[in-house]
């Protein structure tokens, strides 16, 4: 989803759907699962990392959308107000399980000498990224990486660089202050990087 | 394998980093985040952007970081076009569920 879409106002068919929908109409419901599941699964794919437990998200977020579509005044896109739902369904499947083999973030964290000086490996050469994505492996390369930071700040690196939520819609679905999302993130992101490393040194086969 | 800036080098930036509008690389890894999200003051952003032209192993590491943020980015998701079909088994569940 882009940003953009999540300032506009609801399209004009869905006015309609939601009606049918609210309605109770069978068939209206079934086009309207049909449209949404796929991206919500994706969505629920990222934060949860298992194939069954987001099936299980999306249906609790499809639960929640129905009981709720009638209430929906059109505020937001509605899109983002299920994009919400689904986020914070599969955030709550997340806190059940259990995701092993993840690093030690500490580990993966830049290094300072006592003059607070950066120790950095040189960096001789450095691909771009444009050259990395035209790799065919890039998205398995980069999202088995994600995958192995611990789920507190792979959640947020997820919900802020991939989901684009802001940070203070993140502080709100994790009952965490704003400062501790921007702590996490960076780290998350330093984390990452240094995962990346051998990637963007062109050094990885 | 690559070599970090020897102890030297690294005492010398360390004392030129203790000059006024100077800050540590410490410091400056601090900013990243405020700096990526253009939310310093001008100060700051000056201190950071000035830290940021002597500096070069901080010069790498943002490249690095904005390297991988943006393979995050781009990487993260698929567009909605590229999406495997919905399962129908999942269809059902849903409708089923409605039904109840």
């Amino acid at each position: 989803m882009q940003k953009g879409d999540r300032s506009s106002a609801t399209e004009p068919d869905e006015g309609e759907a939601i009606a049918a929908v609210a309605n109770a109409d069978p068939a209206a419901a079934e086009r309207f699962v049909r449209k949404h599941a796929g991206w919500m699964l994706a969505v629920a794919m990222r934060i949860v990392r298992d194939a069954h437990h987001a099936e299980d998200a999306v249906q609790n977020a499809f639960a929640k959308v129905f009981d709720n579509i009638g209430g929906f005044g059109g505020r937001s896109a509605l899109k983002t107000w299920m994009h919400r739902i689904v986020v914070n369904e599969s955030l709550m499947l997340l806190r059940k399980t259990n995701r092993s083999q993840t690093v030690a973030i500490d580990e993966l964290q830049p290094v300072f000498d006592n003059n607070g000086c950066r120790i950095e490996d040189r960096w001789m050469s450095m691909e771009t990224p444009e050259t990395l994505l035209m790799r065919s492996d890039i998205q398995a390369q980069v999202n088995g990486k994600i995958d192995l930071l611990p789920d507190n700040y792979r959640i947020i690196l997820v919900l802020r660089d991939i989901e684009e939520l802001s940070t203070q819609e993140v502080a709100q679905l994790l009952e965490i202050s704003e400062a501790n999302v921007k702590v996490r993130l960076h780290r998350a992101r330093a984390a990452l990087k240094r995962l990346l490393e051998p990637l963007i040194r062109g050094q990885a086969v | 394998m690559t070599q970090a800036a020897p102890t030297l080098m690294r005492r010398i930036r360390g004392m030129m980093f203790k000059m006024p509008l100077m800050i540590t690389c410490e410091e400056f890894d601090d900013f990243i985040l405020a700096y990526l999200e253009d939310t310093l003051s001008a100060r700051e952003k000056f201190v950071f952007e000035l830290h940021l032209k002597v500096c070069r192993d901080c010069r790498e590491y943002l490249a690095a970081y904005r390297a991988s943020l943006e393979l995050a980015r781009k990487c993260g998701k698929e567009p909605d076009e590229a999406l495997p079909p919905v399962p129908d088994d999942l269809v059902q569940a849903v409708m089923e569920a409605r039904g109840r």
